[in-house]
């Protein structure tokens, strides 16, 4: 076994996904089948290949950038639309405790 | 939340320690957009409402990376002197807050975009150079409002406008050894970073925020200390005050018996301490991965070298190069730098002057009082720096006194005439030619026996008398210097 329910657990916790107790064991299986398959690939000799972050690695420099130059924002209405709670034109969240 | 006041060290206990301190830097670059996006890059407007689609993190939104972001982020780079990587990548840093609604922040991990520069400080007269690990660019997170609200006790109150606002993360070694060495070493940091024109640095308006890493050990042991993390350090009051007492907390706990606990730590400036923030183990798992989203970020060499050649000198050149090639105090020299604009006016005064020592003393005084008093900034000074330099060249050389150009400078300000024009206009000139000043302190001698008589009777005092008749005959055009003399010599005679 390469990963266990506990790491299930922890991963989930850390992802805010709260799985029940099937899920966590269907997931400990499909994740083990996913790493096992990583270790297949393993095997291949990658010491002299560069790792690679992104496939369109080799864009010029200016290709993918923005200049610096203002666009259209929301208004106030649109940006809170969506918000589950809003007030005073902010979005609101439960009482943040860590302080 | 606060605990009892923990004991603090005594000085025998502190002199066996020694402090090992690091400071990370986040400094809010000046570009007119986002990092990621075209919103404004503001500071002060009204509540959501310098916002889209990607810096609220909606689904499907892409980053596109800001081209003068970047270019600050190299400016800064070689202001610290550090090396930029030719290609650097851009790492999701994953966690849960409220101000962060794409659920991660846009970083860099494992390769930033630059590395291995240092920061020269000078404490008590010895120069030490400060490791800077590395400068990484990443996305500013939204503010959150715990307070104020009639329903503050239950909720939290988001404000997303600083969200996707462009930050560089400045790490430095754990080089510093006190709390006057990491002031020192923010001080140059800010100084540097304002030259480089990235940033105002404001630290009021949180462009500029500091967290430092603090550790104590045995003097002359090997091993680091555990460390302990003390952020909201808004100010550079603070960030001496909240070090001295983390030394000083971390080595009371140690000489009692206890042990550092690595953590974060909160600093009250109300209080003058730090504590414990809430700490949850896997809070520190970000699970870094590079970014899909944006390809790596790739700096060419003809990039690079467009930014060094457009780079300013930098301000621990500048000062050297003022004491060398002026001739000026240090210490002189440090007040005309501490700002990168009124360094360049001393420059242009310097050498519109001709005597760059006299044209320092006019602008650290003279011309401060002035806009002091009229409550000005250099950047709209009334009087230009080639004025002010002509001016105080016309002082060194003989033309005006000390006292007339003065008066001078007053006009100037007023009618925003130049030096030239208010002394041709009033007939002013110094009067250099003793024969004409022998003349008129003969006749106020004669025309004031008694006086005469009181200083020849020993009241010495008598002296400036004649001295400031002498400069009101001459409507304030003699040297004061010069009349003192030949009075001095009449009246002994």
């Amino acid at each position: 076994m390469k990963i266990g329910e506990q790491e299930v657990r922890y991963v989930a916790g850390l992802a805010n996904l709260s799985l029940s107790g099937a899920e966590i064991a269907r997931m400990a299986h499909d994740l083990d089948e996913i790493l096992t398959h990583i270790d297949k690939l393993n095997e291949l000799d990658t010491s002299a290949v560069e790792p690679m972050a992104q496939v369109l690695y080799e864009a010029g420099e200016t290709a993918t950038l923005r200049e610096d130059v203002t666009g259209a924002s929301f208004d106030n209405e649109t940006a809170l639309a969506n918000a589950p709670l809003a007030g005073a034109g902010q979005f609101k969240v439960p009482k943040i405790i860590e302080r | 939340m606060p605990t009892a006041a923990p004991p603090l060290a005594t000085p025998e206990q502190l002199a066996k320690y020694e402090p090992v301190i690091g400071l990370e830097v986040h400094v809010q670059m000046g570009t007119k957009t986002k990092i990621f996006c075209s919103c404004p890059n503001e500071f002060g407007s009204e509540p959501n409402t310098n916002v889209c689609p990607v810096c609220l993190g909606m689904p499907g939104a892409l980053p596109v990376l800001n081209r003068q972001a970047v270019e600050f982020a190299i400016a800064a780079s070689l202001a610290l002197n550090c090396q930029v990587r030719q290609a650097s990548i851009f790492a999701r840093k994953n966690y849960f807050y409220p101000d962060l609604p794409k659920g991660y922040q846009i970083s860099q991990y494992d390769r930033p975009v630059s590395e291995h520069g240092w920061v020269e400080i000078v404490v008590d007269g010895q120069h030490k150079r400060i490791g800077v690990t590395r400068v990484h660019m990443e996305d500013d997170a939204g503010k959150n409002t715990h307070d104020g609200y009639r329903d503050s006790d239950r909720y939290s109150y988001v404000d997303l406008n600083r969200c996707g606002s462009p930050l560089i993360e400045i790490v430095s070694e754990p080089d510093m050894r006190s709390a006057d060495e990491a002031y020192e070493y923010l001080t140059e940091l800010k100084l540097a970073v304002q030259y480089a024109g990235v940033s105002n640095c404001d630290m009021e308006k949180g462009n500029l925020r500091c967290d430092a890493n603090v550790s104590v050990r045995l003097k002359g042991a090997e091993k680091f200390g555990t460390k302990a993390e003390i952020k909201n350090l808004n100010s550079f009051r603070h960030l001496k005050m909240a070090v001295d007492h983390e030394i000083s907390r971390q080595v009371a706990l140690i000489e009692s018996g206890g042990r550092v606990m690595q953590e974060t730590r909160l600093y009250n400036p109300d209080l003058d301490e730090t504590f414990a923030m809430r700490s949850k183990e896997e809070a520190h798992d970000y699970r870094y991965f590079p970014e899909p989203d944006l390809v790596p970020l790739t700096i060419s060499a003809e990039w690079l070298s467009r930014v060094k050649a457009a780079m300013p000198e930098m301000p621990s050149n500048r000062r050297k190069r003022f004491v060398d090639e002026f001739g000026l105090r240090e210490y002189d020299a440090a007040v005309l730098t501490q700002e990168r604009a009124l360094a360049d006016y001393y420059e242009t005064a310097a050498a519109a002057s001709g005597d760059p020592k006299a044209a320092a003393n006019w602008v650290m005084g003279d011309l401060q009082a002035l806009l002091k008093a009229e409550n000005r900034t250099l950047e709209d000074s009334p009087v230009s720096a080639a004025r002010l330099g002509e001016l105080a060249g016309m002082v060194s050389k003989g033309e005006l006194t000390g006292k007339m150009a003065k008066d001078v400078l007053a006009k100037m300000a007023s009618t925003g005439d130049d030096a030239r024009t208010i002394v041709e206009r009033e007939g002013l000139k110094a009067i250099s030619d003793t024969g004409a000043l022998e003349a008129i302190a003969d006749q106020i001698i004669a025309a004031n026996l008694k006086q005469v008589e009181q200083y020849r009777g020993g009241k010495t005092t008598v002296l400036q008398f004649f001295v400031g008749q002498v400069m009101k005959a001459t409507r304030g055009q003699a040297d004061p210097a010069v009349a003192k003399e030949i009075v001095e010599r009449k009246l002994a005679g």
